[in-house]
């Protein structure tokens, strides 16, 4: 009991001091997530309103196949992007295993699915509501999607935080794609569960709490915003 | 004495044997009409009688399943008719009423240095200037459909087509929308406008098309129609009885 007080003390020490060794995976960490969820909204944001919008061919093949996606296993896609980027797979020349990118390429795998299915749900309902009013008042279908995702904008902003929740959690495809190497791909979540496994609570701890803040800090503004627009709809 | 702005050159509109069904069940059976410019049209009729389908495949919204819809003689497509339309319930986007205006002008081409002349123009006409920078979803629905008028008018449509817009309003907003259609209408716009209102009718109906079950039972001047209706159905409508 003693040695776990002690070593909340000294994580808290840690946290309050700003210690280098955390500040560098947490700044990894942020910058992996971010960009993550950057590039995951940018092809899933357009994606989802497609799917709602346009009717073509293998459009509900699409839209089964995305929400099934979004439930995927990390270690398995950690898996299947480790075998691609792997000196033998097919995009071994790039060099790019057990860097910060192969980590960002994992996580967009795993997030664009969330964000494109919340988004196609959200675009879908609006499009039913707008449709004969944006046709007739003359948008194309170009601009029918820009609009509807202006429209949505708040759903969709929960949509990305959700995206983001992920990513921050997420341990296990980023663990087997990064590698976890110190000073290069070592993530909170990833140190967090090596440093328990060694018996170094006080980073771990340290890690923790700083990860446990972001997530409720993520999942908080996720209830701000949809309770902001189920009160006052603008 | 119409002291149009508007040049109508877009009119006649002919429907030659329209039919449209839905679900296995027709609503429109080889409906063949000629609305022409000038007088404001009331689509007259009963619940279900497919006034809205009527409208929507006149504004290009549906393509009916048989027949056609022509403009001045075929020499104009749907596309290139300047023409607007208000739904029954207003659709609003999520900005402000000055922006809503605005946006349908910015879809219509208005160029940037007109944009918020024109949108506080609009406003004005249909008394909306105080409330130009609230949320459009925070106005009342009758001053939401005033604001889908203002939209539309703004446009200077040859044509606005109205889907029973007043079917939802009190009484004070729907005189507030019936003047509104009445001022749209002196600027040189042809008004075709739903309603199964007779009393509406009435007061803005200058012709009557009344249509029950899909089929265009009286195509008429408002005066013939409600003084001596051709058909027993119109005449049933008229004294108050339930078509079915």
């Amino acid at each position: 009991m003693g040695e776990i007080s002690a070593a909340v003390a000294a994580a808290i020490h840690l946290v309050v001091t700003l210690d280098s060794d955390l500040v560098e995976i947490v700044l990894l960490s942020l910058n992996v997530n971010c960009s993550s969820v950057t590039l995951a909204s940018l092809l899933g944001l357009p994606l989802g309103a497609s799917l709602a919008v346009f009717n073509f061919f293998g459009r509900r093949t699409i839209i089964m196949i995305t929400s099934a996606l979004m439930g995927l296993p990390p270690v398995v896609v950690g898996l299947f992007v480790y075998l691609l980027l792997s000196r033998s797979g097919p995009m071994g020349v790039f060099g790019l295993l057990y860097t910060p990118t192969a980590m960002i390429i994992a996580q967009v795998i795993l997030i664009t699915p969330i964000i494109t299915a919340l988004t196609h749900q959200a675009i879908e309902d609006l499009w039913k509501e707008y449709r004969e009013q944006l046709i007739s008042l003359g948008a194309g279908p170009t601009r029918a999607l820009t609009t509807l995702l202006w429209e949505a904008r708040f759903t969709l902003t929960t949509a990305v935080l959700a995206g983001l929740g992920r990513a921050t959690a997420e341990v296990g495809a980023v663990m087997i794609v990064g590698g976890n190497i110190e000073h290069l791909t070592r993530v909170m979540t990833t140190t967090i569960s090596l440093e328990t496994s060694k018996g170094n609570l006080t980073l771990a701890l340290g890690l923790g709490m700083i990860l446990v803040m972001m997530s409720i800090a993520v999942n908080a503004s996720v209830f701000i915003i949809r309770d902001s627009v189920r009160r006052d709809p603008k | 004495m119409r002291t149009g702005q508007n040049v109508t050159n877009s009119l006649p509109l002919t429907l030659s044997d329209v039919t449209y069904a839905a679900n296995g069940r027709n609503i429109l059976c080889q409906v063949s009409l000629e609305i022409e410019t000038g007088p404001r049209t009331v689509i007259l009729g009963p619940n279900g009688a497919g006034k809205s389908v009527l409208l929507r495949i006149c504004h290009g919204l549906i393509t009916p399943r048989e027949g056609s819809v022509c403009w001045h003689g075929s020499a104009i497509v749907n596309g290139g008719v300047r023409q607007a339309m208000v739904f029954q319930r207003p659709v609003m986007l999520r900005r402000s009423a000055h922006a809503n205006i605005r946006y349908a002008l910015r879809l219509n081409g208005t160029s940037k240095r007109k944009l918020n002349h024109l949108a506080d123009e609009a406003l004005a006409r249909t008394g909306l200037s105080e409330v130009a920078r609230t949320p459009a979803h925070h106005l009342s629905i009758g001053e939401q459909q005033r604001l889908a008028l203002a939209r539309a008018w703004v446009l200077k449509p040859e044509v606005l087509f109205l889907d029973e817009p007043t079917a939802s309003l009190d009484p004070a907003s729907t005189r507030a929308v019936e003047d509104i259609v009445r001022a749209i209408d002196r600027s040189g716009t042809k008004i075709i406008m739903t309603s199964h209102d007779l009393a509406q009718a009435r007061r803005i109906a200058h012709e009557v098309i009344f249509l029950h079950k899909g089929k265009v039972i009286e195509d008429t001047s408002a005066a013939m129609f409600f003084e001596s209706p051709d058909s027993p159905e119109a005449q049933g409508f008229l004294a108050g009885e339930l078509l079915w």
